[in-house]
C-alpha cells in the first residue's frame, strides 16, 4: 500500500494495482494514477532536475502546466518520449520512466555546482559570457550551451508509431470541460445543434474532479458529473473527446486538436494509430480553460515540496493522495484555505496558513480554528530549507512596509496560491485583445476576432455556481449566433466555495533580494531578480525582458511563469503592468510531437511518386532510380558488377556507337489549340512561330517577364491550330499555370485553350547512328526518309502498331526520335523496341547518361546550368530569340541597363588541365587561387561529368564576363585547400558540326 | 486555414484549393517596348505592400483552376471579398457599410 495514498479517496482504481519504473525502481500506483499521482502516494516529491543549476526540482502542478517534472518516457522499443509531464502521462503496466538533467542520479548530481556558481549564470548570461574570446566560440562555447540546453535526450530510433489525422466540422466547439465547459455543453447538446467537447485530461471534469464538496442540482458534484456526461454521451449530436489537447486555434474557426490514443495503454491494439491529429472547422467556439494558479516567488520555492496548493487539492481528491503529513499553506488568495480545511480533514496536521493579506474573510478564519490551524496572515516567506525535500518554511511578519523578526516552521510540503490567471492561451492565437482588469489583477478577454465565447474562470469568475451560468449562457450565446434558438438552464449550487484573492509581486525580505533564489520560472530557471537586472541594464519592454532573462521561453511558454515576470517588471520600470505589456502565446499550447503533425506524410508517403508507364520495366530490369521533381526515374541500368559510374559510361557509348533508349515520359506536354494557338505561343514564347509549318517542330524558349529563362522544350506543330508543346520535368505545372495566367488575365480575348497531357503520354527517345533503322520498320504512315522527315520534323503515325506522335529530334547530338504513344501502351511498345533493336545492342539508359550526353553537346537543363538569373544571351541561346517579333513575355526587359551591361556571368565550357579530374558541381571559380580568403568568387560549376566519348571530363559553369575570357585558365578551389585549373571553351564538346545528327 | 470565396463557383472553399497569384490590377502595358527603363522597372517590381487592405489575385488551383481577385486585410488576414479577374477594385467603403 502506498503509505500516502488514503484508502478509499480518490477516483483511481485502488482495487487494480499498476508496477511501473522510475529510475529503475519499481513503484506501484493504482489504475488512474498519473506519474506524478503516484510518485508522490509513494512519498517520492523529487522528480527532476533544474536546467541551469541542477537544484532538486519536485512536482509543483497536477496538470499540464507542470514545469519541473518532466520525464522520459519508455512505451517499448523505440518509443521513448523525453521531456513528458509527469502529471500527464498515466501510469500502466511495464511503463518505464526516467529522471532527466542529471548526472550521475537524481538524488547526487554534479551539475549542482552550477547552483554554487549562481552569480554567473544570471539574466544575459549567454550574451554576455560568451562573447569572448571569439575563437572559444566553437570548441567551448557552443559545445557547452547545445549540451546545456534542452532538459531531455532526443530520441534516437525511428519512431515506429503511426500518427492518423480527421477532419471534423461541428456547429460548437468546447474547449475545457469543467463546469462552465459542461454546462456550455449541455445547453448547447440539448438544442440538438453537433458539439464536440474536448479535455486534455484522461477524465472529463475540469475543478469538479477536485472539488467534490459541491452540490448541484441536489447531487454532489461527482454525480452531478457523471449523470451529465452519461447525458451528453447518450446524445446522437455529441462527441467526447477526453486525453485531447487544443493545441492552437487558427483562422475562421479551426482549431487543432491532439488526441492522445495509445500512451496510457500497457496493450496496444496492433495498429492503433498513437494519436491523432484533428483539424476542427467550428461554427463557434467555446473557451472554458479555466484559470492556472499562480507560484509565490520567495527564496527557495523551488525545493521539492513547495507546489500549487490547488494541486494538492487534485492529488488529494482526484488520486487519493496526501502530498505531505505536515503541510504549511502560503496563499494570497481563499481558495488556499480551502485545501489547508480538505488536508486537515483527510488527516494531515497543517502547519500553518501563511496568508500575505491582512484582510482575512471571517468564515474561513472561524473554519481554520475549528479545525485548531494556525494562521499567520500579514505575513511573508522568506526562505526554505530541506536538500531534496523541504523541511521548513522561514516566515515574517509585514508591518507597514517592514519585515519583522523570521519563525521558522517546520513543514514537508509547502502549498502556495499567488492568485490565479486566466487561461486564455488559445484565444490569445487569435490575435484577440487581453485587456487589463484592475480590479481582477488580471487579463481578460477584450475584442474577439474571432466567433468564440469565454466561459467561467476564464473570464475571472470564481466559485462553481458562477462557472455553470457563465457556461450556459455562453452556450446560449453560441447558439444564438448560430441562429438557433436557446435556452439556457439554471443550476442550484450549494457548499460553494468562492472566494478572492491578491497578486504580487516577490514576497519582501528581510534578507539581501540580491542573493535570494526566488524563482519565477521555473522550467528556465529564471529568477526575480534576474528580471530586475535585466530591466536595470537597459530592457524596457516585456518582450525584451523575456528575450534576456528567457522568462517564460520554455515548454509551458511561461504558463505559471509570465504573470509573476510582468508583475516584477513592472514594479522594476515603476509603471502599470499594461504599459509593459504582455507577451503573445502561440501554438501549439502544449508540447506535441512531430508524429501528429506529420500524420501520414511519412516514409514513402511523405510524398506522392509519380512513376511512369515504363518504370515497372524499369524496376524489372534492377533500374537504380533518382527522384526528379515527383517524379521516380530510372537513374541507370547497372550490370552484375558495375558501379554508377561503370554502367554510365557503358550506356553513353552503346548510344553514341549504336543505339540507345530512354524513357522520357516524365517531359511536360501541354496542348495549345485554337484558332490563335499561334499568336498566344507568339507572345509566350521568344521564338517566332508564325512560320513554323504543320509537321515541323522547333526548340522553344520562355521567359519570365523579368528576361530570365523560365523554361524550355521542343514544340511540335501538329495542325495550324494545334501545338503540342513540351517542358522541363520540373517546370510543366508551372508553365501551364504561367499560361494559364496570361491567358484568363492578360488576353482573354484569345481563342485559345491548354490541356495538360504530360500523364496521357509515354514518350520514348530512341537515340544513336541505328535509330532509323530500328524504327523505319516499325514505323506505318510515314516516310522515314531523311528528305521526308528531316530532323525537327513531327508527323502523327503509327509506330509498332500503336497511334504515334512522333518528334525527330534529339538530346544527345545523335540522329534521334521521340515516340509518343497513349500512355496506356508505353510499356508494350518499349518491350517491342528492345525486342527489334536486339540486332543493334540496344541498349536501355537513365537520366545519368542522358545528362552526360546532352552535356556533351552543350545542351543546358534549365535549373541545373540557369538558376533564374540567366538570360538567353547569358545561356548562349540569343538565336532563340525572335527579335522581329514586336513582344512576348520578358522581351522589354532583354533591354534592361543591368541585362545589358557588361560583366554578366555567361555559361561557358571548362575543361580541366588534367583530363581526369572531373570538377564538383557547384564549386566556386576564382582567377587566382594564391589570393587572399576570402577569395573574389566569379562564378560556379553548373554541370561536370566524365565523358566517355571524349575520354576526359567535361564541365559547364557561369562566369562572369565568361565569353572574353576564351582560352584563359580559371581554378576551383578545393575542400582539402588546392585547386584545379580549367581553361574556358565552348560548351559544344561533341560533334562541333552537328554532322551525326545527319547520319543516313 | 483560411476559407475563400471563388466568384466562379460560388462556394467558400479550404485554403488548399488555392494558390496565391501577387497583388491585383496590375495590367501588363499593351506596347512594353514604348516604356521607359524606369517605368518598366516599376511595372515589374514595385508593389503596394500595404498594411491592411490589399487587392490581390488568387488561383482556383484545384478547383476551377481560374484566377480571381480578392480584398484582405493583411493583418487580420479577412478577406472582405473576392471578384472576378478583370472587374474593378470594389469600393470598400460600401462594402463597411454593408457588414
Amino acid at each position: 500500500m502506498n503509505p500516502f495514498r488514503i484508502k478509499g479517496r480518490g477516483r483511481v482504481n485502488q482495487d487494480r494495482p499498476v508496477r511501473f519504473t522510475f529510475d529503475g525502481k519499481t513503484f506501484v500506483g493504482f489504475e488512474g494514477d498519473t506519474v506524478a499521482s503516484a510518485l508522490l502516494a509513494n512519498g517520492e516529491h523529487l522528480m527532476g532536475r533544474g536546467f541551469k543549476y541542477h537544484r532538486p526540482r519536485g512536482v509543483v502542478t497536477a496538470g499540464s502546466e507542470e514545469p519541473n517534472a518532466l520525464i522520459g518516457t519508455t512505451r517499448g522499443p523505440g518509443r521513448f518520449e523525453p521531456n513528458t509531464r509527469a502529471t500527464m502521462q498515466e501510469i500502466y503496466d511495464e511503463l518505464s520512466t526516467e529522471s532527466q538533467n542529471k548526472w550521475p542520479t537524481l538524488k547526487f548530481d554534479v551539475g549542482a555546482i552550477n547552483d554554487r556558481l549562481y552569480m554567473l549564470f544570471s539574466a544575459g548570461f549567454y550574451y554576455k559570457t560568451f562573447m569572448w574570446p571569439k575563437s572559444f566560440w566553437d570548441k567551448v562555447y557552443e559545445p557547452f550551451i547545445r549540451r546545456a540546453a534542452g532538459l531531455g535526450r532526443a530520441p534516437t530510433e525511428l519512431d515506429p508509431d503511426h500518427y492518423a489525422s480527421r477532419y471534423l466540422h461541428c456547429d460548437v466547439l468546447i474547449v475545457g470541460s469543467g463546469p462552465s465547459g459542461l454546462a456550455a455543453a449541455l445547453t448547447a447538446a440539448r438544442s440538438g445543434a453537433s458539439v464536440v467537447v474536448v479535455d486534455e485530461q484522461s477524465e472529463m471534469g475540469g475543478a469538479l474532479l477536485s472539488e467534490p464538496s459541491v452540490d448541484i442540482d441536489g447531487d454532489n458534484a461527482w454525480g452531478w458529473l457523471a449523470t451529465t456526461l452519461d447525458e451528453l454521451a447518450s446524445l446522437p449530436n455529441v462527441r467526447l473527446m477526453s486525453r485531447t489537447t487544443a493545441i492552437g486555434y487558427y483562422h475562421q474557426n479551426m482549431v487543432g486538436l491532439c488526441q492522445k490514443l495509445t500512451d496510457h495503454l500497457s496493450d496496444v491494439p496492433v495498429d492503433a494509430p498513437r494519436e491523432r491529429l484533428w483539424r476542427v472547422r467550428a461554427g463557434q467556439v467555446i473557451l472554458a480553460q479555466g484559470a492556472i494558479e499562480r507560484p509565490m516567488v520567495f527564496d527557495g520555492n523551488d525545493r521539492p515540496g513547495v507546489m500549487m496548493a490547488g494541486a494538492a487539492q487534485t492529488f488529494l481528491h482526484r488520486f487519493g493522495v496526501k502530498v505531505g503529513d505536515r503541510p504549511l499553506i502560503l496563499t494570497s488568495h481563499d481558495s488556499a484555505w480551502h485545501t489547508a480545511f480538505d488536508l486537515a480533514d483527510a488527516g494531515c496536521k497543517v502547519a500553518a496558513i501563511v496568508d500575505t493579506r491582512t484582510d482575512i474573510p471571517p468564515a474561513l478564519m472561524h473554519a481554520a480554528m475549528a479545525r485548531n490551524i494556525e494562521t499567520l496572515t500579514g505575513h511573508t516567506a522568506t526562505a526554505t530549507s530541506g536538500r531534496l525535500r523541504v523541511k521548513s518554511i522561514r516566515v515574517n511578519p509585514v508591518r507597514g512596509g517592514a519585515v519583522g523578526a523570521a519563525r521558522t516552521i517546520p513543514c514537508d510540503a509547502v502549498l502556495m496560491c499567488g492568485g490565479w490567471t486566466p487561461s486564455l492561451h488559445l484565444f490569445s492565437h487569435t490575435k484577440g485583445s487581453l485587456d487589463w482588469d484592475a480590479k481582477a489583477k488580471a487579463y481578460l478577454p477584450g475584442h474577439k476576432t474571432e466567433a468564440v465565447h469565454i466561459a467561467g474562470a476564464g473570464r475571472g469568475l470564481w466559485g462553481i455556481a458562477a462557472v455553470l451560468e457563465d457556461g450556459a449562457k455562453a452556450g446560449a450565446d453560441a447558439l444564438r449566433d448560430l441562429g438557433r434558438k436557446a435556452g439556457a438552464a439554471t443550476y442550484a449550487v450549494t457548499g460553494d466555495r468562492t472566494g478572492a484573492g491578491i497578486t504580487q509581486k516577490e514576497l519582501p525580505t528581510d534578507r539581501s533580494p540580491g542573493s535570494a533564489k526566488a524563482f519565477v520560472d521555473f522550467q528556465n530557471d529564471v529568477t526575480a531578480k534576474d528580471i530586475r537586472l535585466a530591466v536595470r541594464e537597459g530592457m524596457r519592454s516585456i518582450e525584451h525582458v523575456k528575450r534576456y532573462t528567457t522568462n517564460g521561453m520554455a515548454t509551458d511558454q511561461g504558463k505559471l511563469s509570465n504573470m509573476n515576470g510582468l508583475t516584477i517588471a513592472s514594479d522594476a520600470l515603476g509603471k502599470d503592468i499594461p504599459q509593459v505589456g504582455l507577451t503573445t502565446f502561440r501554438p501549439p499550447y502544449t508540447p506535441t510531437t512531430f508524429g501528429a503533425l506529420a500524420g501520414y506524410h511519412k516514409g514513402s508517403h511523405f510524398e506522392v511518386t509519380r512513376k511512369t508507364p515504363i518504370d515497372s520495366w524499369a524496376t524489372e530490369h534492377d533500374a537504380a532510380f533518382e527522384p526528379v521533381a515527383l517524379w521516380r526515374r530510372a537513374w541507370y541500368f547497372p550490370k552484375a558488377g558495375e558501379d554508377m559510374h561503370a554502367a554510365v559510361n557503358r550506356e553513353c557509348k552503346a548510344t553514341r556507337q549504336s543505339l540507345g533508349m530512354f524513357d522520357a515520359s516524365t517531359l511536360g506536354k501541354i496542348e495549345v489549340s485554337g484558332p490563335d494557338a499561334v499568336e498566344f505561343m507568339n507572345r509566350m514564347y521568344t521564338n517566332p512561330w508564325t512560320k513554323l509549318g504543320v509537321g515541323r517542330c522547333r526548340y522553344g524558349l520562355l521567359l519570365g517577364e523579368d528576361g530570365f529563362i523560365r523554361d524550355d522544350g521542343v514544340i511540335g506543330r501538329m495542325r495550324d491550330d494545334l501545338f503540342h508543346v513540351t517542358t522541363t520535368t520540373g517546370g510543366a505545372a508551372r508553365v501551364l499555370n504561367m499560361m494559364e495566367d496570361y491567358l484568363q488575365t492578360e488576353w482573354p480575348d484569345l481563342q485559345v485553350w491548354l490541356t495538360s497531357t504530360t500523364e496521357e503520354w509515354a514518350t520514348i527517345a530512341i537515340n544513336g547512328p541505328n535509330a532509323r533503322k530500328l524504327l523505319a520498320p516499325l514505323v506505318e504512315g510515314q516516310d522515314m526518309s531523311d528528305e521526308a522527315f528531316p530532323h525537327m520534323s513531327v508527323a502523327e503515325c503509327k509506330v509498332a502498331g500503336f497511334s504515334s506522335r512522333l518528334f525527330r529530334i534529339s538530346f544527345t547530338g545523335e540522329l534521334g526520335y521521340e515516340v509518343n504513344v497513349p500512355a496506356r501502351h508505353g510499356r508494350a511498345l518499349w518491350e517491342k523496341l528492345m525486342e527489334a533493336g536486339k540486332p543493334y545492342d540496344i541498349c536501355p539508359y537513365g537520366t545519368e547518361t542522358m545528362h552526360v550526353l546532352r552535356a556533351e553537346k552543350g545542351y543546358i537543363i534549365i535549373g541545373q546550368d540557369t538558376d533564374g538569373t540567366v538570360t538567353p544571351e547569358d545561356a548562349g541561346i540569343g538565336w532563340a530569340i525572335g527579335k522581329a517579333k514586336p513582344d512576348f513575355v520578358g522581351k522589354r526587359s532583354l533591354s534592361r541597363p543591368d541585362i545589358v551591361a557588361k560583366g554578366r556571368k555567361q555559361l561557358i565550357g571548362l575543361l580541366t588541365d588534367n583530363p581526369k579530374d572531373v570538377l564538383i558541381e557547384g564549386a566556386q571559380i576564382v582567377l587566382d587561387p594564391k589570393q587572399p580568403k576570402p577569395m573574389k568568387m566569379i562564378g560556379h560549376v553548373t554541370s561536370s561529368y566524365w565523358s566517355e566519348a571524349l575520354g576526359r571530363s567535361i564541365a559547364m559553369a557561369v562566369v562572369e564576363g565568361g565569353f572574353d575570357r576564351m582560352g584563359d585558365t580559371l581554378h576551383i578551389p578545393t575542400a582539402d585547400g588546392g585547386s584545379q585549373a580549367a581553361k574556358v571553351t565552348g560548351c559544344v564538346f561533341y560533334d562541333p558540326a552537328g554532322d551525326r545528327l545527319k547520319v543516313e | 486555414m483560411l476559407l475563400i470565396h471563388c466568384p466562379y463557383c460560388d462556394d467558400t472553399l479550404p485554403e488548399l484549393e488555392f494558390a496565391y497569384a501577387g497583388e491585383a490590377h496590375i495590367a501588363r502595358p499593351a506596347d512594353p517596348s514604348k516604356l521607359s527603363d524606369e517605368e518598366w522597372r516599376d511595372f515589374l517590381f514595385i508593389r503596394s505592400n500595404p498594411r491592411g487592405l490589399h487587392a490581390e489575385r488568387w488561383r482556383h488551383i484545384n478547383g476551377c483552376g481560374r484566377f480571381f481577385n480578392a480584398l484582405r486585410d493583411t493583418v487580420s488576414d479577412r478577406f472582405l471579398t473576392t471578384y472576378p479577374a478583370g472587374h474593378p477594385r470594389p469600393d470598400v467603403t460600401k462594402l463597411e457599410a454593408a457588414e
